[in-house]
């Protein structure tokens, strides 16, 4: 077979088709080969320029792979879409303190390619950057590339220092960096960024897109009050030998969180050592059985029903056994009780027996009212959904009531008992100051319920677990909470979540407290108890004072009064004896204090089991 | 090799002796290259959206297969079919491109894809190519021997509504390759070469318009006579790459340019090719293109029918064309343009569109001998 058809050789096609041109006269075949003829030799132009097209493509090809060098390095313009738009925007508290600002900085880079003499360069290099290896810089000078980063965010001495080097090849790029000047602060809030100033975490990547248009973000945080928080919750960790802590202040008016902490935590400024364990965010991340505070919610639900009264009588003297679990009593007052007492001893005989009252049903539309059932919607990626029974049965319905078998953050707390207490109004909380327009929120409970929670947590101060979170004058309401943690069979004594809830000035609330403690251990000074009210509420006292002093909040300054609810023991005997008056009730649970809770003689929990004791 | 005899009379045994088997053969060869290299440019792609690593490569081993039955099948037609069959293609694809006005998806800053049940989403431009090239070479050629046809007024009308449907998606790319085609046909059929002369100012001055207008086509153009002027990313990138692959490459998957271009599987795959496989392969894939366009040009002039002759260099020159601006830009030896490397570059409306391209220079191409007079 021929490779290209030879010019006039004889083709069966071409050959009678000139010899009919010239045969045949008529104008049109005339003009047909004419015609053809032009068309051949323009043909061959066109051949002509397309060859020397192809020529030289590959002329150029082989000059790009095998003798161009990469010449002088140009400047390189990060491709993010456009020109850079200037620098990643500032983030601020609540009164315009940065809490996360760009400088500029120089970066050094080498194309090893360029460099006449790479272990030589490598050791001038290892003398102006004294903490660089002299090994790794060889290794970057000699590997067969043209690009290796030498340090990223030089201080201008080093850049400096580096460029009197005269070292070709290496070059200087501007970047930014990102500097986080309160240094731990904040962390979990913040989150943290990138070398390429990307945001990793928190409201750094939350907000990722406005922060690199250069939209300044105003957090509703306030960095003093921030400041405190993590110091107190450290302290509590440390006394307590605890695991890690979480504190959360919610503004109870419009759901503002004025200062967020979890224990442990990290320095944003030195992202490479950040641990998972110290990303962790317990306060918006932790789902956790949160115990006892659940009451608060419990009892607004059986009050909002319209179920009971507040002076209600609910027979709390014997356990309740449903299938295998048994339901009992920490602070054991085996008698009869009010919805009150019921609240102010935290008895989960009681809070069970008032969840059965409004049923499965009405239990879980009410948590799902308050937000218990979903994730919080706040402007964090960490943020984790409640876990809660996918059937909801009757000895869920129990444990539910006394905050157990149901899983929710602290911040699914604090924002819920927010709720409770301010008029009955469910804000979503929020770490973006909210400037001029304010939160309507949503009615979760009437007007009437909010003020009987408000009594019953002033009460659970004034006379139950939560006396030590008391401040003199600010009528501090609030609800203990201890939870044994899930271990890998049932529960784990040991292992407690101690916390508390609580908010003030009651008459008007303002500041809702969360604090809650992972694991705290038994002090001699606290009678080897580690519950709610021994670990939590010194802490919750301590922030609620400092915010009083930061504020320069006086007693008084809030508007309305909260009348003191008169807790009447209930007198319906039977065979119980003694027990029957107040000044004995208190005297028991100081005494419950002191004694290991009574637990049925082999009722350990088992896999899966529902039994606890809670404080 | 198949045995057929050369007095078999049947329909495929006919077209294998009169069919250009070298071209045929460059051509597959071609795809092989394609298939090779989208299996080496695409996962990385695919990751970037966050798909299955080889579904690009699996929709492109589904695509070529198509376009080789396509091409093939058109390549059976005979050379009055073949323009049938174009204008049957030309008032399709012009309706459905007027139809991305209307229902396109905007990709990237343009509308001119349609998203097609089944078909992810369909390019009509792509379509209207080949099939213009024809009809306009039909046109021509009509006008150069009857005389009294109007062609060129035809041709000229059609290809500026075409031009202006295509400069509004805006597809510049694919504008430059079409007038391109026509004016070679012009210049072929041949035009007086003072009028050939002023074409060729009309076109330096139409893209100095462009130049003026379209901020997107200055910015291209700013940035390859510029580089520090703004971002080269892609290009310099794909020089790196070559030099990376010198003459014999880094070796198959061993190439880190396809993680870093966004396009590595489309316009730059020849980036790709030059880091992994080096420049002696992509001297060998310029060659095979080099070979089918310049031998087929060669074989349109030594057709007796201008219609043949015109229509099969269009279609020749609009291979060739497309094929040269790809790589042309890889290399920066022209500003970067958006252009795929036929059957190499990922994309089924290209593959597709290219099928029906060679499909139907292989049918214009066979040698007619008795036929020449039917046309």
């Amino acid at each position: 077979m021929r490779f290209w058809p030879r010019p006039g050789s004889p083709d069966p096609a071409a050959a009678p088709s000139a010899a009919a041109g010239a045969r045949l006269g008529t104008p049109q075949d005339r003009l047909r080969s004419d015609s053809q003829e032009v068309a051949r030799q323009r043909i061959g132009y066109t051949i002509a320029i397309f060859g020397l097209l192809f020529v030289a493509i590959a002329g150029r090809m082989g000059y790009v792979s095998l003798l161009r060098d990469g010449g002088e390095p140009v400047q390189r313009v990060a491709a993010r879409g456009g020109a850079l738009q200037g620098e990643r925007a500032d983030i601020v508290d609540r009164n315009s303190i940065v809490l996360a600002t760009s400088v500029p900085v120089m970066s050094a880079f080498v194309n090893p390619r360029l460099v006449l003499e790479p272990q030589d360069a490598a050791r001038r290099l290892a003398s102006a950057l004294p903490e660089g290896k002299l090994e790794e810089f060889s290794e970057k000078l000699e590997g067969d590339r043209s690009f290796a980063w030498i340090k990223r965010g030089l201080s201008p001495a080093e850049h400096d220092r580096i460029n009197r080097l005269g070292i070709p090849g290496l070059d200087f790029q501007a970047e930014e960096r990102r500097i986080y000047p309160q240094g731990s602060a904040a962390a979990h809030i913040l989150g943290y960024s990138s070398v390429d100033n990307a945001g990793l975490a928190g409201v750094e990547r939350y907000f990722e897109r406005e922060l690199q248009a250069g939209e300044p973000l105003q957090l509703s945080i306030d960095l003093r009050l921030q400041r405190f928080v993590e110091q107190e919750i450290a302290r509590a960790v440390r006394k307590f030998s605890a695991i890690g802590a979480t504190a959360i202040v919610l503004d109870a008016t419009n759901g503002e969180i004025l200062a967020m902490a979890s224990l442990p935590t990290y320095d944003p400024n030195r992202a490479r050592t950040i641990t998972n364990e110290a990303l962790f965010n317990r306060g918006t991340l932790g789902v956790y059985e949160q115990g006892s505070t659940f009451k608060i919610f419990n009892t607004a639900m059986t009050l909002d029903a319209g179920r009971a009264t507040l002076d209600k009588i609910y027979d709390a003297r014997e356990p309740i056994k449903i299938d295998r679990f048994t339901i009992n009593d920490f602070h054991g007052q085996n008698r009869a009780m009010t919805v009150a007492e019921v609240f102010k001893f935290s008895s989960n005989i009681g809070s069970a027996k008032m969840a059965m009252d409004v049923g499965v049903e009405g239990q879980r539309a009410f948590f799902d009212r308050i937000g218990m059932l979903k994730p919080i919607p706040i402007e964090l990626g960490e943020s984790a959904g409640p876990l809660y029974p996918r059937h909801w049965m009757k000895i869920n319905l129990m444990t539910i009531s006394f905050g157990h078998g149901i899983s929710v953050t602290p911040l699914h707390l604090a924002s819920g008992t927010a709720a409770m207490i301010n008029g009955g109004i469910l804000h979503r909380p929020t770490l973006v100051k909210r400037a001029g327009k304010a939160d309507v929120g949503r009615r979760v409970v009437s007007e009437r319920t909010s003020v009987a929670m408000r009594q019953l947590l002033r009460l659970a101060v004034t006379e139950g677990t939560g006396k030590s979170a008391d401040v003199a004058g600010y009528e501090v309401g609030g609800k203990t909470g201890t939870a044994e943690k899930p271990g890998r069979s049932g529960y784990r004594e040991k292992a407690l979540i101690s916390s508390f809830v609580g908010a003030f000035p009651m008459s008007d609330p303002k500041f809702v407290i969360l604090v809650s403690v992972d694991e705290p251990k038994g002090l001699k000074e606290t009678g080897g108890y580690a519950t709610g009210g021994w670990v939590a509420a010194p802490s919750f006292k301590a922030i609620a004072e400092h915010i009083v002093a930061l504020y320069g909040i006086q007693p008084g300054d809030w508007k309305g009064g909260l009348a003191p609810l008169q807790v009447a023991s209930v007198a319906v005997p039977p065979p119980l004896p003694a027990s029957a008056l107040t000044s004995r009730a208190r005297q028991r649970t100081v005494d419950q204090r002191k004694a290991l809770p009574a637990r049925a003689p082999g009722a350990g929990p088992a896999p899966g089991e529902r039994r606890h004791a809670t404080e | 090799m198949i045995q057929v005899p050369r007095d078999d009379r049947s329909v495929i045994g006919q077209w294998w002796w009169t069919v250009d088997r070298w071209s045929l053969g460059a051509i597959l060869g071609i795809m092989a290259f394609g298939v090779l290299l989208t299996l080496a440019a695409s996962p990385p792609a695919a990751e970037r959206i966050g798909a299955d690593s080889f579904v690009f490569a699996k929709r492109q081993f589904l695509f070529l297969p198509m376009a080789l039955i396509v091409m093939l099948g058109i390549s059976l037609v005979s050379p009055p079919h073949v323009r049938r069959l174009a204008l049957l293609v030309f008032a399709g694809s012009v309706v459905l491109l007027a139809a991305t006005f209307v229902i396109g998806v905007e990709i990237k800053g343009a509308r001119r894809w349609l998203s097609l049940p089944g078909f992810s989403s369909l390019q009509p431009s792509e379509f209207v190519k080949p099939s213009l090239a024809v009809i306009s070479a039909w046109l021509l050629a009509q006008s150069r021997t009857e005389r009294r046809a109007p062609g060129y007024i035809l041709s000229t009308v059609l290809i500026g509504a075409v031009l202006g449907l295509l400069i509004l998606q805006p597809d510049l790319g694919m504008s430059v390759v079409v007038a391109a085609v026509w004016a070679v046909q012009l210049f072929i059929v041949g035009l007086p070469l003072w009028i050939v002369f002023l074409g060729g100012i009309a076109g330096v001055v139409g893209l100095g318009l462009a130049y003026l207008f379209l901020s997107h086509v200055r910015s291209r153009f700013d940035r390859f006579l510029d580089p520090t002027t703004g971002d080269n990313y892609q290009v310099n990138t794909a020089l790196e790459a070559f030099m990376n692959g010198s003459l014999v490459g880094r070796g198959p998957g061993e190439g880190t340019v396809k993680a870093q271009l966004p396009d590595a599987h489309t316009d730059f795959i020849m980036a790709v090719a030059g880091e992994e496989f080096g420049l002696v392969v992509c001297l060998v894939i310029l060659g095979l293109f080099a070979f089918v366009t310049l031998r087929s040009l060669n074989r349109a002039s030594r057709e007796t029918s201008l219609f043949i002759t015109l229509a099969a260099s269009g279609l020749a020159v609009q291979f060739g064309l497309q094929a040269a601006i790809n790589m042309a830009s890889t290399v920066q030896l022209i500003p970067a343009k958006g252009m795929t490397l036929p059957f190499v570059s990922y994309g089924g409306s290209s593959a597709l569109a290219m099928a029906i391209c060679l499909g139907m220079m292989l049918a214009l191409t066979r040698e007619h001998a008795g036929l020449r007079e039917a046309v």
